[in-house]
């Protein structure tokens, strides 16, 4: 079991800000494309992967990260503090 | 050890700086920088509404502090991050850093601050009487950190 989380607009795409899921996948990339065939808004939410920052127990990683023993992945747009 | 804050509550820049300014016997270079809610350009900003990662916000912020002490020589840095929805003017954010050089002192406030914008989990929505809207990351945010990469 893992916990996912969103923020932003991939947050309200999503319509919802954490949920636990049973995964197979063993990157973050993978993960995504689990979450794509579920249903059109999370399709329509990772439809664009340019515009998606992922990370692993709350470091920022590549979407090709392993994601094996996490136990949070969470998945928002580009950062725009400051 | 560097001080690191996320809150929602408002607060008084000046006398954070002088807190900060106040620990620090051995830097006589002290340098910050704000970041204060402005207008959109229609001109109808009502509310500025920011999103963040409760956790990581804090570690990805620990950790940007922690690079700039060791890559330049620096006394202490300071960052203090809001939170949820604030009005027009209100003040944002700030970073400050202090040295006994000027030069480690601007440098580390800029790096801080280049990558605060787009390497700690925050999301701005601009609320406008037009509806709301995330703000987009700009591509020379994105750009200000290659030249912090090539050292």
């Amino acid at each position: 079991m893992i916990e996912l989380r969103y923020f932003a607009w991939l947050r309200e795409r999503v319509g919802t800000g954490h949920e636990t899921v049973e995964t197979g996948a063993t990157t973050v990339a993978e993960l995504i494309e689990e979450l794509k065939a579920r249903d059109e808004g999370y399709a329509f939410a990772f439809s664009d992967l340019k515009a998606i920052r992922a990370a692993v127990d709350q470091d920022l990683v590549d979407l090709d990260a392993p994601i094996a023993g996490a136990r949070e992945v969470a998945f928002f747009p580009p950062m725009t503090g400051g | 050890m560097p001080e690191i804050i996320v809150q929602s509550d408002t607060f008084d820049m000046g006398e954070r700086l002088n807190r900060f300014a106040a620990r620090q016997a051995n830097a006589g270079a002290v340098v910050s920088f704000s970041g204060i809610v402005r207008d959109v350009a229609t001109g109808d900003l009502d509310a500025m509404e920011i999103e963040h990662y409760p956790g990581m916000t804090e570690k990805a912020l620990a950790k940007i502090a922690d690079e700039a002490m060791s890559r330049w020589q620096l006394a202490d840095a300071f960052i203090l991050h809001r939170y949820g929805r604030m009005g027009q003017g209100e003040t944002i954010m700030m970073v400050a850093t202090a040295s006994r050089h000027r030069a480690d002192a601007f440098a580390a406030a800029e790096f801080l601050m280049d990558y605060l914008k787009s390497r700690a989990p925050f999301w701005k929505k601009e609320i406008t009487g037009e509806g709301a809207a995330w703000v987009a990351a700009r591509d020379e945010d994105e750009d200000a950190l290659a030249r912090w990469q090539q050292r």
